[in-house]
Parts: C-alpha cells; sequence; structure tokens
C-alpha cells in the first residue's frame, strides 16, 4: 500500500518534465499557456459542480432526516436563467481566447523576430522523416538540426500516406499530406535535444518514426551544415528511390548534395497517374 | 472459384489469434451442443431469433452489445499489456497484430458495443415509455438487429480467416486505400460497418416514425420522458448521419474494388475529403450514443430522488439544441490540417457553444437531487458516478477545442484518455444504469445489488487508474496508436494505466457474477408489482415482465409523468381506476425474415471481401428472395382475444389494489 503510495505521488511529480509541459519555444510557451489558463477557467466552473454532486448526493440521501425534502420543486426561472447563462459566459470567454489564439498562433503565421528565418522543407516517408534545407544544400534523415534563436519556417509535405510533424517541446504540430504542401513555423529558443515524432498513424512502422530535433549556436549550425556538405552521398533520384521504400531508419544520417526542387518535386509527384514515384528528373 | 480466400488465410504460425479462434469456436460449438441436446432450439428459434417484439430485440442488442464488450476489452487489456512492457522492447504483439486489435478495438467498442447498448434500451423502453403496442414496424426492427449481428459475425470472422484492417477505427485513406492496405483487412471492416450500418439506419427510421406517430392518447411531445426526447434525438440524428457514413464508404470501396480516385493520393483523389466526410458522420455519432444516457440519467435521478426531473422543458431544449449543433462542430477533429485561423476558430467557437446545452443539463441534473431524497441502488451509484466523472470529460473536451491547445494535444493519449472519459464515464455507465433500472422490467426479478455496486466500484476507480495517467502521457508528448516506445518516463504511467485495466476486468467479471447470482435468487428478487422503484414513466404501469402487447388499453395520459399521475390518483383514492373495456388486440406474428435477410447478407459481405463473385451473386439473390417471400406474406398479425387480455390484465390488477390498499406503492 505504501509502495503504491509512493508510486502515485512520484507519478505526480515528475509528470512535468519533457512533453507539452516543459516547451522551450515561443510557440511552445504560448500554447501551454492558453491551455494551463483554459484548464483554469474550466475548473472554475467544473470543480464546484464535482463537489456540489457529491455533497448533494450525500446530504440529501434518504436516510437523512434533517434534509429538507421538497417533492415538487420542479422549476425556478430565475435558476433557468443562471444555468444558461454561466456556461454561456464562460464559452464567451473561451470562445474569445480560441479566437484570438487560433490566430495568434496561426502555424502560417511567421513569428516574430529580427532575424531571417531558416528555410527547412520537411517530407515524411515511410517510416522516417526528411529534412532538406535548400538554403545549404544538404539534407538529413531522422535528424533536425537548426540554429536557437532563429525562427524556422517548415513547408511540409508527404511522399506517402499522412503523418502529423511534431516536436512537442516546440509547440505546434501539423499533417503532412502528399500532394499538399503545409506550413510551419517555430523557434526553440534554447539550445538542446528535442523528441520529434510522427502524430499520425501511418502503419506498422510508425513507432519508430521518431527524431531528434538538436537546437544548436549559430557557429555550430554552420560547422553542421558544412560537415554535411562533404561527408555522405549526395541525394540525387537513385538516393531519393532508396528512401522511398517501406522501412525505418534507426540511425539518422545526412546527404552532401540535394537536387534542386526536391521537396517540390516529392509534392507534384502524387499528382502524375503512376502509383509508383518515380525518380526526380534533374 | 474461391477468389483470394485460401488455407493462407487460416493464422496457422500465428499462435495467439490461432488459439483466440479455437476457444472462440469450441464455446460456440459447446453452446450450440449444449442448446441442441436440453431441446431448446425450437424455443429460442419461435421465441427470441424469429420474434419481432421490441421488449426481445431490444434484450438480444443489449446481449450482443455485452458479447462485444469481452471481446473489445480482451483488445483492450492487450494494448495496455503489450504497453506495460514494450519500454525499449518490441513486446509481444508485433506492429501488424497490434495495428489490428486498437483497430478492432475501436471498431468494435463504438459500432457494436456502445450502439448496440444504447439501441436495445432505446427499444426496449421507448414503446413503454410512450404507450405504445410495439414499434412502427416491428419486422424492420428484427431486420435491423439481425443486420447488425451480420456485422459483428464478419468483423469476429476476420480473426481466423484473413486479418482486420490496421488502419485505424475510422481507416483514414490514403492509409485505407488498396497501395497501402493491400490484404482484406480494410474490406472486413468496410463490408461489415456498411452492413450493419443499414441495420442501424433502418432501426433509427423505425424509431423517430414509432415516437412521432404512436405515442398514446395525450402523449403530446411536451409531456414525452425526457428518456424518450432523447431517444428521438439520437435517432434524428441516426437518419440524418449514417447515410453519410454509408456514402463516405462507398466511395472508398469504388476506391478499391474499381481503381476509382476518391480518396487516392494519385490522380486528383483527394484524402482530406474522406476526413471531413467521415467526422460529419463521427461527431453526431458521438451524441446518438450520449444522448440517450443523458435520458436515463434524467429518468434515474429523478425516479431514485423520489420527485420529477428539475427543468423538464430546458432539459428538452438542451437536447435538442445539442441535436442541431452537433453536425457543425465536426472539424475540431484535425485543426491540424492546416485549414488556417478563421476556420479552426470558428470550430472552436462552435465546440465550446455545445458545451452551454451539456451543462445545463448536468445543472438541472443537481437540482433534481437538491431537495430528494435519494435512495442509493446500483443505477443511481452510476449516475452519481457519471456526473462526476463526465464533468471532467468535459472540460478536457472543451481545452482540446482551443485551437492552439489542440496544436500540442491532437492525437496524444490526453486525446484517448478525453475520449474514453466521455464515452466509458457517460455511455458506458449509462448503459449499466439503463441496464440495472429496466432490468426488473424486462425480466422480473431484480439485479443483486451487492454484485452491482461492486461492479460499479470497480468499473469507477478502474477507469481513473486506467485513464488518468493517459491524460499525463498526453502531456509528455506521448502519441497514440504507439506499439512501443524508448521514452523511460513514459513506463510507470502506462504501467499504471495496465493496473485500471485489470480493475476494470474485475467490474466485468462482477457483472457477469451479478446475472448469475440474480438469476438464480431470482424469486427472492422478484418483482410482483410491476413497479419495483416508485417510477414515473408509463413502462411501470404494466407487469413485469410486459405482456407481448404492453398495454391491455392504452392509458390516456393526462400530463407529464403520466404514470406517477394515475398512481397518486389511485393512492388518494385508495382504489385503481374502474376497469376498462377490454377489446380483441392484434399483434404482429414473429418471422425470420430479418434471420434470413442477414444470413444472406453475410454471406454477400463474405464473398465480397474475398472476391467470391457468383456467392456475391448467390447472396444478394437470397437475400431479394426473402424480401420478396417476406412482401408475398398472407397473415402478418394474429389476434389475442379480449378474454385473454381482461384475463391478464385483471391479474395485474388485483396485484395492483393489493398494494394501493397497502397505501404505499413499494
Amino acid at each position: 500500500m505504501k509502495a503504491f503510495a509512493t508510486l502515485l505521488a512520484s507519478l505526480a511529480l515528475c509528470g512535468c518534465s519533457d512533453g507539452i509541459f516543459d516547451p522551450h519555444g515561443a510557440v511552445g510557451v504560448a500554447e501551454k499557456t492558453i491551455l494551463l489558463n483554459s484548464l483554469f477557467i474550466m475548473m472554475v466552473v467544473g470543480a464546484p459542480i464535482i463537489l456540489a454532486t457529491l455533497l448533494f448526493a450525500w446530504w440529501f440521501r434518504a436516510s437523512n432526516r434533517h434534509a429538507r425534502y421538497l417533492p415538487y420543486w420542479v422549476y425556478s426561472g430565475r435558476l433557468e436563467v443562471i444555468v444558461w447563462v454561466i456556461p454561456g459566459l464562460v464559452v464567451l470567454f473561451l470562445g474569445g481566447i480560441a479566437w484570438i489564439g487560433s490566430h495568434d498562433l496561426d502555424p502560417y503565421k511567421p513569428l516574430q523576430s529580427e532575424r531571417e528565418p531558416l528555410q527547412v522543407e520537411v517530407v515524411s516517408l515511410d517510416w522516417k522523416w526528411l529534412f532538406i534545407y535548400p538554403e545549404q544544400q544538404v539534407a538529413s534523415v531522422n535528424e533536425l538540426v537548426v540554429p536557437a534563436g532563429r525562427p524556422v519556417h517548415f513547408r511540409l509535405t508527404s511522399a506517402t500516406v499522412m503523418n502529423s510533424f511534431f516536436i512537442p517541446q516546440l509547440g505546434s504540430q501539423i499533417y503532412t499530406m502528399a500532394g499538399m504542401a503545409t506550413e510551419l513555423n517555430l523557434i526553440a529558443d534554447q539550445e538542446g535535444t528535442y523528441h520529434g515524432l510522427s502524430a499520425q498513424f501511418s502503419g506498422d512502422g510508425f513507432s519508430d518514426m521518431h527524431f531528434e530535433a538538436r537546437a544548436v549556436s549559430d557557429a555550430d549550425f554552420i560547422a553542421w551544415a558544412r560537415a554535411a556538405a562533404t561527408v555522405g552521398p549526395p541525394l540525387d533520384a537513385q538516393g531519393y528511390q532508396q528512401l522511398l521504400k517501406p522501412g525505418t531508419e534507426p540511425t539518422p544520417h545526412t546527404y552532401a548534395a540535394v537536387a534542386p526542387g526536391l521537396f517540390d518535386t516529392a509534392l507534384m509527384l502524387p499528382m502524375q497517374a503512376s502509383a509508383a514515384p518515380h525518380a526526380p528528373e534533374n | 472459384m474461391f477468389g483470394k480466400l485460401s488455407w493462407s488465410a487460416i493464422p496457422l504460425h500465428e499462435p495467439i489469434p490461432l488459439i483466440t479462434c479455437m476457444v472462440i469456436v469450441a464455446i460456440i460449438f459447446g453452446t450450440l451442443l449444449l442448446v441442441l441436446l436440453k431441446g431448446w432450439a425450437p424455443y429460442l428459434w419461435k421465441e427470441w431469433i424469429t420474434s419481432v417484439d421490441h421488449k426481445r430485440v431490444g434484450v438480444m442488442y443489449f446481449l450482443l452489445g455485452f458479447i462485444m464488450l469481452l471481446r473489445g476489452f480482451s483488445d483492450a487489456i492487450m494494448m495496455r499489456s503489450q504497453l506495460a512492457v514494450a519500454y525499449n522492447a518490441p513486446g509481444y504483439l508485433p506492429p501488424d497484430h497490434y495495428d489490428q486489435i486498437f483497430s478492432a478495438h475501436g471498431t468494435i467498442m463504438i459500432f457494436f458495443v456502445a450502439m448496440p447498448f444504447v439501441i436495445g434500451l432505446m427499444n426496449f423502453v421507448v414503446p413503454l415509455q410512450i404507450g405504445s403496442r410495439d414499434v412502427a414496424f416491428p419486422t424492420l426492427n428484427s431486420v435491423s438487429l439481425w443486420l447488425t449481428a451480420s456485422g459483428v459475425l464478419l468483423v469476429n470472422l476476420s480473426l481466423g480467416i484473413g486479418e482486420f484492417s490496421r488502419a485505424g477505427w475510422l481507416a483514414y485513406p490514403p492509409l485505407s486505400e488498396l497501395s497501402f492496405s493491400p490484404g482484406v483487412g480494410v474490406d472486413y471492416y468496410l463490408w461489415s460497418l456498411q452492413i450493419s450500418g443499414i441495420g442501424t439506419l433502418l432501426s433509427g427510421v423505425n424509431l423517430v416514425t414509432t415516437i412521432l406517430k404512436l405515442r398514446a392518447p395525450g402523449m403530446a411531445l411536451s409531456r414525452m420522458p425526457v428518456f424518450s426526447w432523447t431517444a428521438l434525438a439520437s435517432n434524428l440524428l441516426i437518419v440524418a448521419a449514417f447515410p453519410i457514413l454509408t456514402a463516405t464508404f462507398a466511395m472508398l470501396l469504388l476506391d478499391r474494388y474499381l481503381d476509382f480516385h476518391f480518396f487516392t493520393n494519385e490522380l486528383g483523389g483527394n484524402p482530406m475529403m474522406y476526413i471531413n466526410l467521415i467526422w460529419a458522420w463521427g461527431h453526431p455519432e458521438v451524441y446518438i450514443l450520449i444522448l440517450p444516457c443523458f435520458g436515463v440519467f434524467s429518468e434515474v435521478i429523478s425516479t431514485f430522488s423520489s420527485k420529477p426531473l428539475f427543468g423538464y422543458r430546458s432539459m428538452v431544449m438542451a437536447t435538442m439544441v445539442i441535436c442541431v449543433l452537433s453536425f457543425m462542430v465536426w472539424l475540431h477533429h484535425f485543426f491540424t490540417m492546416g485549414a488556417g485561423a478563421d476556420v479552426n476558430g470558428f470550430f472552436g467557437i462552435m465546440t465550446m457553444i455545445i458545451a452551454v446545452p451539456t451543462g445545463v443539463k448536468v445543472f438541472n441534473w443537481l437540482f433534481t437531487m437538491y431537495g430528494g431524497r435519494i435512495r442509493f441502488t446500483t443505477p443511481i451509484l452510476w449516475a452519481v458516478g457519471f456526473m462526476v466523472t463526465f464533468v471532467i470529460g468535459g472540460i478536457t473536451g472543451v481545452l482540446m477545442a482551443v485551437p492552439p491547445a489542440d496544436f500540442i494535444l491532437h492525437n496524444s493519449l490526453f486525446l484517448i484518455a478525453h475520449f474514453h472519459n466521455v464515452i466509458i464515464g457517460g455511455v458506458v455507465f449509462g448503459a449499466f444504469a439503463g441496464y440495472t433500472y429496466w432490468f426488473p422490467k424486462v425480466f422480473g426479478f431484480k439485479l443483486h445489488e451487492g454484485w452491482g455496486k461492486a461492479a460499479f466500484w470497480f468499473w469507477f476507480f478502474g477507469f481513473y487508474v486506467a485513464f488518468m495517467p493517459l491524460y499525463v502521457l498526453g502531456g509528455m508528448g506521448m502519441t497514440r496508436r504507439m506499439q512501443h516506445y524508448d521514452v523511460a518516463a513514459w513506463k510507470p504511467y502506462l504501467v499504471v494505466a495496465a493496473l485500471g485495466a485489470v480493475l476494470i476486468l474485475c467490474g466485468i467479471v462482477c457483472h457477469i457474477a451479478q446475472l448469475v447470482v440474480s438469476i438464480r435468487s431470482r424469486h427472492r428478487l422478484a418483482d410482483l408489482t410491476g413497479d419495483p422503484w416508485d417510477g414515473r414513466t408509463l413502462e411501470w404501469i404494466t407487469t413485469s415482465p410486459p405482456p407481448v402487447f404492453n398495454f391491455a388499453v392504452l392509458p390516456n395520459v393526462k400530463g407529464e409523468e403520466a404514470y406517477w399521475g394515475m398512481k397518486q390518483k389511485a393512492l388518494a383514492a385508495g382504489q385503481l381506476a374502474e376497469e376498462p373495456i377490454y377489446e380483441d388486440i392484434e399483434v404482429p406474428r414473429n418471422t425470420p425474415t430479418g434471420f434470413v435477410t442477414a444470413f444472406f447478407s453475410t454471406i454477400t459481405g463474405f464473398a465480397l471481401i474475398w472476391h467470391i463473385w457468383w456467392l456475391v451473386c448467390l447472396g444478394l439473390l437470397g437475400a431479394f428472395l426473402t424480401f420478396v417471400r417476406f412482401a408475398w406474406r398472407n397473415e402478418d398479425e394474429y389476434r389475442i382475444p379480449a378474454s385473454e387480455v381482461a384475463r391478464l390484465d385483471r391479474e395485474r390488477r388485483r396485484t395492483r389494489s393489493a398494494v394501493i390498499a397497502s397505501g404505499s406503492i413499494e
């Protein structure tokens, strides 16, 4: 029994490390704040209801002869107004939060920053993530490296079924869908390594479809991009064909060069008639 | 000859499904053998399988739901135990098997547990509550039941012959398309739901017609009990929403069978259209399930608080507002699609607005208890447990209606915890409350209280232990449908959740024990008066169990709480109202139409799944001929003579008079 209590206590405490309650980026922080504020507002109404339920059920038990019995009390206009108005007001308030939050934290909306966002293109494959850095002309699989403190603008698509690109500690997730490009703006405020994953089931290899998102200093990012450009094979038509084959990638790796426009080719491929995607031109 | 079907479809090399199948087959054959040896077969055939009596159809629906609860729960406990051990390890269920399990769990629990529970309750109670002799189309009712059973059979056949879908309970394309799911799993999913979906739609048409057209004299809509109101709302939703499901699945079937491109990646197909359509059905569906349960709680709380329901008109209004609004919130299931801030904001707010009438209902239940004299029987325990649990589920639901919050909670275990919170806390608790509450009316004896209370406490705490850790895991960024994981911090929570599933298992065992114990002591628990709980609505005026025609004379309703009014009058006068004039009653004949139709539907579905085209033709022909045979029937009703009606009703009046004379109904 004591062991069980200790377990429960430890569970309650360690729940806040990593994940969405320990955000490391402006987007994640804002979303956590909205979530907690909404929770607080709802609890203001919800907690008294739960307490009142238990209290009424206990006090008005049939054996309690001190309780008043009001067998004909079935209507009260004043109470009717109150029971419609209280939830109505809460929703009015929360609805404002939802509307404003929905606009402020629209994944497509560029983040406010003095620095130009880094461009990263994301392609979900069976069952791995391809990250293309068009400016640096490099690419990586299952490893996302970004400079801390600089906004990142993602363009995302899928070469296969639908997935959802999600780094819980940085904030918003967004679907990747074949033949469609979505956009997402995120920022990592501090250097660190964050867990990234697909949040939309995509088949048998789904559980291994996670990656490390590393936020590093500007200098380290430049060094990483330079190093990537010198080691590893280029990502050409053949390499992309290899990636398209279903399978997981336990070890992240990089590509020294990327065929220009690969993302747009990946985006357009499903539109074409062939069922099996073929090699991108050039 | 046999299409895609071959011996390789039998999972001979996979021990878990193989052993499960052998056990199931052994149980089925054992039961059949017992039925045959004991000579029960003619009774079952004449009195149950071919029955068109809404009461028996309702009972069979509920039984079907309970059996499938065992199947769906086995899936659940396998998933929870897999995740309890799958930290940095493959666990004991490989992904292809695990993916089938979670797909089957969701499909079975919604379509073949929750739906039969709710439809079963409505079938049994609604005609009694509105003072009708049967539903509007009794034979159609039997067809609905057996088509649902046909869907159940197909889903379970997939255990032993072939495989089930691995694409989740809603089979999102493009994953469910032929290029990514070439096996028969998705076809099993689609055809079983198409067939049972037709059954559900027919059942909806039937009950809507019944409620609108067959109410007893004087039972204006404004006097109808709240359970019947919620049943009306729920069935209107069925009629409006299920065609969307059928059409959506039809398009996916065209994609898979005839190379159409509605939802494919290629040739201009758009999978997102499917996601919109499926949720245009899917969100009303959750209200189809929960509204009748709200009705159950309204009846239970009012009866056991010994008070009329507080704010009847508010309750009815709230029900109908939910009914309409439920069609305007579907997009909240995919805020993360990137639809844009205005669209997300609109659907977020609409979703919150639907919380207003729900909140009103909770307040009205509270005020019903206020000033009451609450008798703590099992049904009211479920009701109070529901109010506490459902408020928590409602709160977490509203949180996810805020788009920016949903961006970090979407598809996480927080979501899983939320919808189990409302479905277990709302629908399952509601079904069990209704089950305990109306059981004496169905069978003439009460259920054992002790075992019922034990079942409640195990379910109640089991739910919290199983799902509160999932809320935390969602906060820690764990997403749904993972087969293994490598985050150490998640493991303790998953172990606790698995323990919770074991507690729920104890709850289910208590339910079975309760049923066995109650049957054995049925004489001690007998309900002789027909009104065991001091009820307020019309179903309690007739005997337990009711005669096949429900009411010897249709009751004449003079106000809300029809039966309560009559009872008070009789108690004041010290005697029953004068004996009415009895007349002959026409009752629909039993017919095997439903059973035979479903038999051919099963064959058709199975043949379609395995591409056995000649068998498809045969099955369809059989179903059509069954219909023709039924349409050509000569006599569809038989007459119960007035003398027999009088005899039965005088017996009822004798017991009632004795009770009235003693001054109190209990």
